[in-house]
C-alpha cells in the first residue's frame, strides 16, 4: 500500500539560511501523525512545503503515490488534502455560515458553477450547519467571522479545514490559545472527524499529542531526529535531550 | 398570519416572497415612474440613471464582490456601445429588433474582458489596478488612432429607428426607449444579483476576503477573479448598448479614464458592501450631475467634496448608512434619533449652503465676464460686489458649523442608545 504522504530529501532555504535540512518521512493511510519540536524548528514551514504554499528547494513530496511537484495549492486540495493554519486564516468579512459553506463548495462538486443557487442546495446548507454544530458555532451562524473571539476563530479554522471531508487533514497547532475544556472538546472532535482518515498535526500540548497520535516525529532545526510510536519517542534519549524533557516539564 | 411569518423567516432555498418583494417593487416602480415624471427631460434623466445603474452594478461585481479596484471599466461599456452604434449603421440592422441590440454590446464587452482579464486578474490589489489603468489608457489612446472603429474626435453615430419594429414599436419616442432601458435594467440587475448567489459568486467574496485561503479550499483565486471579470465585462457591455440606443452616438469620452473614474466614484458613493449600493449611488450621482449642473458650473467640485466626505466618514457609502438604520427601526428605537438628527443635521446643511454660497460668489467674482456683477443664487439676485451676501454666507457657515458641532455629541449619544435593545442610557 502506498503511503498517504511520502516525503523524500526535502530541503528549503530562505535566502542563505536552510530551514528544512533534509527530511524523509512516510505517513501511512489512516495514521494519526503528530509533528513536535521546539519553536522555529520548521514545523509550519514543512506544512507550507507540503501544501505548496512555498516552493521547495529540493526533494520530493507525494500524496497517495502522486508527485506534487509543480502543483498549486488548489490542485493539491482537490487531490484530497486539506490544512489549517497556525495563524488563523479565515474569511473575516463573510458570515460564519458562509465561511463553512465556501469550504464545502468544491468538495460537493459545484466547481465554478454559475447556474446553481447556493441557497437552494439542501446538501450545502445542512452540511454547513452540521459542521457549525460540531464546532459549537451554530449560535454565531450569521455574525461576520472577523468579530468572533480568538478561540471561536480557531474552531472555525478547524471547521473550514474538515468541512470538505478531505482524506488527508493537516492541522497546525489546532488547540493553540484554547482553554482546557475547549481543548478537550476540539481533540474529541478531531478524533471523530479524522476517523479512518490521515491526520498530520503540529502540536505543542503534549497531553494532546500523546493522547491522539499513532506515531510522532520530532523536528529539531529542520531535521527529524526521531520518528516512531509515542512510547518509543518518549523513551528516546536524543529526543529527551533536545526537546521532550523541557516540553514535558513545562506541561506538568 | 403567524404561520406565514414562520415560513418567511426561514429561507431554505426556493424563491421566497420576502426575497422577491424588492424585485416586484422595483419592477412596479419602473413601470410607474414615467407616469409620475412625465416631462421629456425627466425621462432622459431616468434613462441616464438606468444606464448608470447597470454600469455601476457591473463595476461593483469587481470592486465590491470581487475586491478588484479597476480604473478602466469604462472600456468595456464603451466598446460594447461602439459595436452597437456600428451595427445601427449596417444593412443587417434592418432585420434586428432593437431591444436585442444591448445583448450584442454585452457579448463584445465580454469578449474584450475575457482577453484583458486573462492577464489582469492574475493578481488583485495594486497589480490589477495598475493593469486596468494601463489598458484603459491604451484603449482610450486607440480611439484616436483606430478611426474606423472609434470615429476619431467626433465619434460614431447611428439611428436606432432603422431596426425592424418590435411588436409595432419603432422607438421614436423617449418613453419607448425608457421602457426598453428599464427592461434591460431589471433583467441585468436580477442576473447580477443571482450571479452573486451562485457558487462562483460566493467564492468571489471569499477570494476578495482571503485569496490564499480560497486556494486551500480547492479554488484558483485567479480563475474566480477571471470569471467575475468576464461577467462584469458582459454587463458593462450591456450598459454600453443601452447608451448607444439612448444617445445614438458614442465618442472617446465613453471609454476614457474620466468615465472609468466616475463610475468608481458612483459605486463607492452608493456603497460597495451592499448589492443595492451602486443603485443608490447611480441615482444620487445622476441627480447631482443633471440637476446641480443646471445650477452651477462648478458642480463637480461639490460631487468631489461629497465623495471625499463619503470616503472619510461613511466608507460603507449611502447604502451602508441606510443599512445602519435597520437595527434602530427593528428595535423601535428610531424615535430617539429624530430630534438629535434635526438639531445636528439642519445646522450642518446650513453650514454647507453657506460654504457653497461663499464659493459661488467667489467663483463669480473671479470668473464672470468683466463688468458682469449680477448673479442669482438660491433664488435671490444680487451683486457680487456687495458686502452683504458675503456676510450672510459667512455667518451661515460659521453659525451652522458651530451649532452642528455643539449638537453632534448628542446625536452620537442618541445613536448609541438607539442601538441598544431597551434604548437605555449608556
Ligand atoms: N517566509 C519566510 N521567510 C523567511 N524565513 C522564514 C519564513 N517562514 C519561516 N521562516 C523561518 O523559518 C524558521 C522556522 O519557522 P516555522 O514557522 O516553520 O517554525 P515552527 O516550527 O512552526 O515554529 P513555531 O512552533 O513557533 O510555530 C524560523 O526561523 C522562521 O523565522
Ligand atoms: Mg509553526
Amino acid at each position: 500500500m502506498t503511503a498517504a504522504l511520502e516525503i523524500q530529501g526535502l530541503r528549503k532555504s530562505f535566502g542563505q539560511t536552510e530551514i528544512i535540512r533534509g527530511i524523509d518521512l512516510s505517513i501511512g493511510r489512516g495514521e494519526r501523525h503528530a509533528i513536535i519540536g521546539p519553536n522555529g524548528a520548521g514545523k509550519s514551514t514543512l506544512f507550507n512545503l507540503i501544501t505548496a504554499r512555498f516552493p521547495l528547494s529540493s526533494g520530493s513530496i507525494s500524496l497517495h503515490g502522486r508527485n506534487l511537484q509543480g502543483l498549486a495549492p488548489y490542485q493539491i486540495n482537490r487531490l484530497g488534502l486539506s490544512r489549517s493554519f497556525q495563524i488563523t486564516n479565515i474569511f473575516p468579512k463573510m458570515s460564519v455560515f458562509e465561511n463553512v459553506r465556501c469550504a464545502l463548495l468544491w468538495a460537493q462538486g459545484y466547481r465554478y458553477s454559475f447556474w446553481n443557487m447556493v441557497s437552494r442546495s439542501r446538501a450545502l446548507t445542512e452540511g454547513a450547519e452540521a459542521i457549525l454544530d460540531q464546532i459549537n458555532l451554530l449560535q454565531r451562524r450569521d455574525l461576520p467571522a472577523g468579530v468572533l473571539s480568538y478561540a471561536e476563530q480557531r474552531a472555525l479554522e478547524i471547521g473550514i479545514t474538515i468541512a470538505g471531508g478531505a482524506d488527508v487533514i493537516m492541522l497546525d497547532e489546532p488547540t493553540a490559545g484554547m482553554s482546557h475544556s475547549e481543548t478537550d472538546y476540539i481533540v474529541g472532535l478531531i478524533r471523530t472527524v479524522t476517523e479512518g482518515k490521515t491526520l498530520v498535526m503540529v502540536e505543542h500540548d503534549m497531553g494532546v499529542v500523546f493522547g491522539l497520535a499513532d506515531r510522532i516525529s520530532v523536528l529539531v532545526y529542520g531535521e527529524i531526529i526521531a520518528t516512531g510510536k509515542p512510547a518509543d519517542v518518549r523513551a528516546n534519549a536524543r529526543v529527551q535531550e533536545a526537546y521532550l524533557g523541557a516540553a514535558l516539564e513545562a506541561d506538568h | 398570519m403567524q404561520s406565514l411569518e414562520k415560513t418567511q423567516t426561514r429561507s431554505d432555498g426556493g424563491v421566497s416572497m420576502k426575497s422577491a418583494m424588492p424585485w416586484i417593487f422595483s419592477a412596479v416602480m419602473l413601470v410607474l415612474m414615467p407616469f409620475i415624471f412625465q416631462s421629456n427631460s425627466a425621462i432622459t434623466i431616468m434613462n441616464q440613471m438606468a444606464i448608470t445603474i447597470v454600469f455601476a452594478l457591473s463595476y461593483n461585481m469587481l470592486l465590491g464582490q470581487g475586491g478588484m479596484l479597476s480604473f478602466g471599466h469604462a472600456v468595456y461599456m464603451g466598446v460594447g456601445g461602439f459595436v452597437c452604434v456600428h451595427v445601427m449603421n449596417w444593412e443587417i440592422f434592418g432585420s434586428i429588433p432593437l431591444p436585442l441590440l444591448p445583448l450584442l454590446g454585452g457579448v463584445f464587452g465580454m469578449i474584450l474582458a475575457s482577453m484583458v482579464g486573462y492577464f489582469s486578474t492574475r493578481k488583485a490589489g495594486t497589480v490589477f489596478a495598475m493593469i486596468s489603468l494601463g489598458v484603459g489608457e491604451l484603449i482610450a489612446a486607440c480611439s484616436v488612432i483606430i478611426v474606423v472603429f472609434f470615429g476619431g474626435e467626433e465619434g460614431v453615430s447611428g439611428d436606432r429607428t432603422y431596426g425592424i419594429p418590435f411588436f409595432g414599436v419603432e422607438f421614436l419616442s423617449q418613453i419607448e426607449v425608457y421602457y426598453l432601458t428599464a427592461g434591460w435594467l431589471l433583467i441585468s440587475a436580477l442576473l447580477m444579483y443571482l450571479f452573486s448567489r451562485t457558487p462562483i459568486g460566493r467564492m468571489a467574496n471569499a477570494v476578495r476576503d482571503n485569496p490564499e485561503r480560497a486556494e486551500f479550499l480547492g479554488y484558483s483565486s485567479r480563475w474566480v477573479r477571471y470569471n467575475s471579470f468576464v461577467a462584469a465585462g458582459f454587463f458593462a457591455g450591456i450598459a454600453g448598448g443601452l447608451f448607444a440606443i439612448n444617445y445614438e452616438i458614442l465618442t472617446e469620452e465613453n471609454l476614457n479614464l474620466t468615465t472609468s473614474g466616475s463610475i468608481l466614484l458612483v459605486t463607492f458613493l452608493g456603497g460597495v458592501g451592499v448589492f443595492f449600493g451602486p443603485v443608490v449611488g447611480a441615482i444620487v450621482f445622476t441627480l447631482l450631475q443633471t440637476v446641480l449642473s443646471l445650477e452651477t458650473e462648478i458642480w463637480s467640485l461639490y460631487v468631489g467634496a461629497l465623495f471625499v466626505a463619503t470616503v472619510m466618514f461613511f466608507p460603507s457609502g449611502l447604502a451602508g448608512v441606510m443599512q445602519l438604520h435597520i437595527a434602530p427601526i427593528k428595535l423601535g428605537t428610531w424615535r430617539l434619533l429624530v430630534m438629535p438628527y434635526i438639531i445636528t443635521l439642519v445646522p450642518a446643511i446650513i453650514c454647507i449652503l453657506g460654504l457653497s454660497g461663499l464659493i459661488e460668489v467667489l467663483f463669480h467674482a473671479r470668473h464672470a465676464a468683466i463688468g458682469e456683477t449680477e448673479m442669482t443664487l438660491f433664488w435671490v439676485t444680487f451683486q457680487h460686489t456687495e458686502i452683504l451676501p458675503w456676510v450672510v454666507f459667512a455667518v451661515m457657515a460659521v453659525v451652522g458649523f458651530w451649532l452642528a458641532r455643539k449638537n453632534a455629541p448628542q446625536m452620537m449619544d442618541a445613536w448609541h442608545r438607539a442601538n441598544k435593545p431597551d434604548g437605555a442610557d449608556t
